[in-house]
């Protein structure tokens, strides 16, 4: 019971949060929303058994990727003048409606059906089951059976992941360069 | 339900009382030092002085600039002080007891210590005054260089120990020896990066070029007045609070210690690593915006580095099994 | 099925706690703080001297490339905390040198990382550094 009313609480929160990244015209509110959204979905995660997850997600996008957000913003600095007078077009009200319409035919064609076996059997034992599949003495989202899949199962994207991370410091030097 | 919100109420009455008194504790420290006396009129030998300075500040008019953003000036401050009690939840205060014990509590953490910064960089932009925006902007690159550093001492704790539980990490250093003192080569230098990068994180001497007077007026505070300003400040305390706290936790083995092992060893610890980061606030001078940053990335994180690879060397050859 | 969540309660009610008593805190000061707004007051302070420039100005790009080494290390430090958690399960399974390796070659491609960016110079922060 408690578990519904705080994925409520949750989930209208990332809702809320997201749609005010969109909609704001101050870039530095749209990054701060981030920071909340990043945050009510930290929290769904823990709903979710993942709390592993639950805290890298605040670890690396509310930590670090919302630092950069905020650095390009000041980087940037864009005034209000620049970011030019808010306009109520016919087309920003079709965009409205094919966005919503668009995802929710994909959410109803992806996840109608998921959505139903759970209804039917209850998260509870759809959570028993995924924990069924994974290592013994090792719940689903734990630790343990997160650790197993990223350092046993998976090297080599493992190792590609320090290969990207490479990649990304030589562009941001390669692009910053004139300036140090 | 009710025996969670009656842990977590605990907590937050445990830790401002221990902040108000860190206030106190550390004013009269730095009076000594200065061979001055300190607060000495409020209640006994100058006891109640920081409640003294709540109803002051409270009592004052709050000033917001112009050109404020007024909504993010007004929730940037409390927004500090509820991240910065929010990592105390994690400590382990007695043996298997913590208000909450989590297999990843040392990542929980960081997490909530690095999200500390969101709400320094959030008054700062809310300000509307130079000053105040380059002292945020100081404080977050300084918060997260430094952060670096800070996670890689701390690794050194979880690798030895083999878990993220701060709780099984004190239980390890319990049955074996502090990581703090042995393994002398890991452990010992570790802790004093862990100390210099916790220095820095919560904007001490001689880290605390945010908010040089010198130059930037007071960094972030710059417009904050009355209670506002006093969130801030009080968050910076709860932060060197806490921080003392989890580097005992991870270095000096927590609640353990010789005939009971408890939550007074924990404070003991607490308070020793306190008083050994006053006392370096009033010693020593505050560093150069850039000596700052060549000291973090050229120094402190090569030998974090340095120090991880060192720990899981060590783990390999069993001997601290 | 609570059993997920309850251990994270007392931090939600925390945060929640905290909240409350802060709010409550600025509500008083609201109340019992004096209010007299004159332009000089409203203005932004600068030591005295009338306020020159903007707010907002622009930062350097510095404080960029700061931002993208940190989320390199962030990730980093992401990646060896399980491992490092993990380690002494991995060495009772007889993968100890596996991981081992695994996990010194993935930090030593990201130490490289560090290595370009010192020869290139971005580590060099200038005395003056808010250009």
């Amino acid at each position: 019971m408690a578990e519904t009313i705080l994925f409520y609480i949750f989930a209208i929160g990332v809702l809320f949060a997201g749609a005010q990244v969109v909609l704001r015209r101050n870039p530095v509110h749209g990054a701060l929303s981030l920071v909340a959204c990043f945050f009510f979905l930290a929290g769904t995660y823990v709903l979710l058994a993942a709390h592993l997850i639950a805290i890298l997600q605040i670890m690396v996008y509310a930590g670090a990727v919302m630092v950069l957000f905020v650095f390009v913003i000041m980087l940037l600095n864009l005034k209000d003048e620049e970011l030019g007078t808010p306009r109520r077009t016919i087309w920003k009200g079709i965009g409205l409606v094919s966005v919503v319409g668009a995802t929710g035919a994909v959410a109803w064609r992806g996840l109608g059906s998921a959505y139903d076996s759970v209804l039917a059997h209850g998260a509870a034992t759809q959570l028993t089951d995924m924990a069924k599949h994974t290592l013994p003495g090792a719940p689903f989202g734990s630790l343990k059976a997160v650790a197993h899949a990223v350092y046993l199962n998976s090297v080599l994207p493992f190792e590609l992941t320090s290969l990207l991370l490479l990649v990304a410091v030589v562009g941001a030097v390669v692009v910053a360069k004139g300036k140090i | 339900m009710i025996f969670a919100a009656s842990l977590a109420a605990a907590v937050v009455i445990v830790v401002l009382s221990a902040t108000a008194l860190a206030l106190w504790y550390e004013r009269k420290l730095a009076a000594r030092m200065q061979t001055r006396i300190g607060p000495q009129f409020v209640g006994p030998i100058g006891l109640f002085q920081p409640v003294a300075d709540l109803l002051k500040l409270v009592q004052k008019e709050e000033i917001v600039p112009m050109g404020a953003d007024r909504v993010l000036f007004a929730l940037a401050p409390p927004l500090t002080v509820i991240f910065a009690l929010a990592a105390a939840a994690f400590v382990p205060l007695w043996p298997g007891v913590a208000v909450v014990r989590s297999d990843v509590g040392v990542l929980l953490v960081i997490g909530f210590g690095g999200l500390a910064m969101v709400p320094v960089w959030m008054a700062g932009w809310a300000s509307f005054n130079k000053y105040a925006l380059l002292g945020a902007m100081r404080a977050v690159a300084q918060s997260i260089s430094y952060g670096v550093p800070l996670v890689l001492a701390a690794m050194v704790p979880v690798i030895l120990a083999g878990t993220m539980d701060l709780d099984g990490i004190t239980q390890f250093q319990a049955t074996h020896h502090w990581f703090g003192l042995w393994p002398i080569i890991p452990g010992l230098p570790a802790f004093i990066l862990f100390l210099l990068a916790m220095l820095a994180e919560s904007n001490r001497i001689p880290f605390d070029i945010p908010e040089a007077e010198s130059e930037l007026v007071a960094g972030v505070t710059t417009e904050y007045t009355g209670m506002q300003f006093g969130f801030v400040y009080l968050a910076e305390y709860v932060h060197t609070v806490v921080g003392a706290a989890i580097g005992s936790v991870m270095f000096l083995g927590g609640w353990d210690g010789p005939f009971a092992p408890g939550l007074h060893w924990l404070l003991l610890k607490t308070l020793c690593l306190f008083t050994f980061i006053y006392w370096i606030r009033w010693t020593l001078v505050r560093l150069r915006a850039d000596q700052l940053m060549t000291l973090c990335w050229k120094w402190l994180v090569p030998a974090g580095l340095g120090l991880v690879f060192l720990s899981a060397a060590w783990n390999q050859t069993g001997w601290s099994r | 099925m609570d059993s997920y969540l309850t251990p994270y309660l007392p931090v939600l009610i925390l945060l929640v706690i905290a909240g409350v008593m802060c709010t409550a805190i600025s509500l008083l000061a609201g109340k019992l703080g004096p209010r007299r707004i004159t332009s000089v007051k409203e203005g932004a302070f600068e030591c005295g001297n009338p306020s020159t420039g903007d707010g907002h100005a622009r930062h350097s790009v510095r404080f960029y490339l700061v931002a993208l080494l940190f989320i390199v290390f962030d990730v980093e430090s992401v990646f060896v905390y399980p491992w490092g958690a993990m380690l002494h399960d991995f060495q009772a399974q007889h993968l100890g040198w596996f991981a081992f390796g695994e996990m010194m070659s993935f930090m030593a491609t990201l130490a490289l990382g560090l290595v370009y960016v010192w020869r290139k110079g971005a580590l060099n922060w200038s005395a003056d550094v808010n250009s």
